[in-house]
């Protein structure tokens, strides 16, 4: 972290030297489009940023559809096969990414949409949904069954009692994982690099571009995408601290 | 005021029976109680009532109504949870509230039921706290008034008092009793408890494996058990296992292997049957030691010796052996029987049950 910050703000840092000899902000402005400059790799990552900004956000609302009510069913009914299931969703983790997404690549360039933004947010929802639908899965199954029996007993059906009861009780672990299902989407980088080529420029595709020898810029983008995620988890910490608090009964 | 009847309800898991072709009515206003161990269908029975569980042959009928195929949800029925199952995120008037709302109920009426309501349980000035503010017993009460407040045609309680302190229980059985009497709601009430089954009952269903082994009022059940199995669930029970020799008048005569001899009252056992006695710890009467005792007849006097002593309190609690036997006894305290003293014992034949297994 110190490492990163340093060298966001070094004007002149050679080895070996501890310590930059010399620091401005000129790399942030550079970033930031503020400045222009001539060295290798340095644009502006405005744009980038909005645009992953904005597929993380769609990725969001489109994961979690799916994952909410997948989740649920999960949870609460016995689906055949359905640890299998959950299983299934966790696969993708255990392969190594490129293959897959150069297989995906070729289907995607097939049916028009290598290049494209929906491209990139369909490989964005499937690596959200990962872990998306295992967090909804899990925090609906913390839910003590008889608080759901409960509900039915005094007159609600199996609708009132999921908006009513549920839901409310679930809200917690739900928005742990959309903002997961955020985070991800934001660092995304394989496959949104392999799908996403040479029309659409994430953030962290700028921040693969400019590594390696323009040390500096590479370190403001990483501290920009790191930011979200610092903020996020601080404020899960304390969301979900008071809904513990609050217990469940 | 409403009428429950199940007919021939039976439930199966696997091989495992869990309710065995039970029926069972219960009458406008009463109190009945399924008693009996873990394992013996009691909560099995109470979620096919409820109809969290399909019975796999058999019917349920509310005042006639079928209602085996009816969602829990429109059957009309409160229920009560043994771990209470109060809404966390809502309090005390809205878990209340919350079925009431389901009917679409105006908002004044709620109000006012919920009010009447928590008059009820003696809990008015809670309306605005949440569960985790409340103890065991107090959510126990709200559970209680939700279940209550929507007027239900029958009322269920899961094993209510199985979370709650010894001296909480005892207190909330009376409690659970008056608010019967005054609501007067048909009540199914499941426990494992047979005190708190004899305190609040109107009737006693005592079932094991899934079968029912007797039932009728609480003193019956305790005065004349029907056989073995009932005998030994109420109250404090020993054994004494025998033969029955012979029938004598009113009286039924059982004979031990090592040659005592007891006069009881058997129903429709004969003689040579295997049979045991069941003797409870107040019918057992110490008789003074003096010689020229001829109380009651010359039968079911018999020499004891005094194995185990504990002070309880109320009583002296004693395990006396008789020839090969041990029977629980109790004295007043002032009647101390110490340890190792032999004493001479008369067993009442007319509360010596003599059932078979």
């Amino acid at each position: 972290m110190t490492s990163l910050v340093l060298w966001s703000i070094a004007d002149k840092w050679f080895w070996p030297n501890p310590v930059p000899q010399s620091i401005g902000l000129d790399y942030w402005k550079q970033a930031l489009g503020i400045q222009k400059s001539l060295a290798i790799g340095a644009v502006s990552i405005v744009p980038a940023f909005f645009l992953s900004l904005m597929i993380a956000v769609i990725t969001v609302v489109i994961a979690m559809a799916i994952a909410i009510p997948a989740g649920y069913a999960l949870a609460k009914y016995k689906i055949p096969f359905g640890t299998f299931i959950l299983f299934l969703f966790l696969m993708p983790n255990a392969f190594p990414q490129q293959p897959i997404f150069v297989n995906l690549l070729d289907t995607f360039t097939k049916i028009g949409l290598a290049g494209t933004v929906p491209g990139v947010i369909i490989v964005h929802i499937l690596v959200g949904l990962v872990f998306g639908v295992w967090i909804t899965s899990a925090t609906f199954k913390s839910i003590p069954v008889q608080l759901e029996e409960a509900a039915r007993s005094v007159g609600a059906n199996s609708l009132k009692t999921f908006f009513r009861i549920s839901l409310p009780l679930a809200a917690p672990g739900l928005l742990a994982s959309s903002v997961f299902v955020f985070i991800t989407s934001l660092d995304e980088f394989t496959g949104t690099f392999f799908i996403g080529l040479p029309f659409v420029i994430t953030l962290p595709m700028t921040l693969y571009s400019s590594s390696g020898y323009n040390m500096q810029f590479a370190s403001v983008i990483a501290i920009i995408l790191l930011i979200p995620s610092i903020l996020f988890m601080t404020l899960i910490q304390r969301v979900l601290k008071a809904e513990y608090v609050g217990g469940m009964g | 005021m409403s009428n429950l009847k199940l007919l021939s309800i039976v439930k199966k898991y696997g091989r495992v029976i869990a309710v065995d072709n039970l029926n069972l009515e219960v009458k406008d206003g009463e109190l009945v109680t399924l008693l009996g161990p873990s394992g013996c269908g009691k909560t099995t029975t109470l979620r096919i009532i409820s109809g969290f569980l399909s019975p796999d042959r058999g019917d349920i009928y509310i005042n006639d109504r079928k209602i085996t195929d009816i969602p829990p949800e429109k059957r009309g029925i409160g229920l009560v949870f043994q771990n209470y199952a109060l809404w966390p995120h809502m309090t005390v008037f809205q878990n209340l509230a919350f079925g009431l709302q389901m009917r679409k109920t105006p908002r004044d009426e709620i109000v006012e039921r919920v009010k009447q309501g928590l008059k009820t349980v003696r809990l008015e000035e809670y309306e605005k706290r949440y569960p985790r503010e409340l103890s065991g017993g107090q959510q126990q009460r709200v559970a209680l008034a939700r279940a209550l407040v929507l007027e239900p045609d029958i009322l269920l309680l899961d094993e209510p008092l199985s979370n709650l302190d010894a001296l909480l229980r005892e207190k909330m059985r009376f409690e659970i009793a008056r608010i019967h009497r005054e609501s007067g709601v048909t009540t199914i009430y499941v426990t494992h408890d047979q005190t708190e089954a004899m305190v609040i009952s109107d009737r006693i269903v005592i079932l094991n494996k899934g079968k029912v082994m007797q039932e009728g009022k609480p003193k019956e059940i305790y005065e004349k058990p029907a056989n073995k199995f009932v005998a030994s669930f109420m109250g404090n029970t020993s054994f004494i296992e025998g033969i029955v020799k012979e029938i004598d008048g009113n009286y039924t005569i059982l004979e031990t292997a090592d040659g005592l001899t007891i006069h009881g009252i058997g129903n429709g056992i004969k003689r040579g049957d295997r049979a045991v006695i069941a003797v409870r710890p107040e019918n057992v009467q110490f008789l003074p030691t003096s010689k020229n005792d001829s109380r009651e007849g010359y039968f079911n006097i018999f020499s004891a010796k005094v194995e185990r002593e504990s002070y309880i309190g109320e009583v002296f609690d004693y395990q006396l052996k008789i020839k090969n036997w041990s029977i629980r006894a109790k004295s007043s305290v002032a009647n101390e029987k110490p340890r190792g003293s032999e004493v001479k014992i008369y067993l009442d034949p007319d509360k010596m049950p003599i059932l078979i297994e």
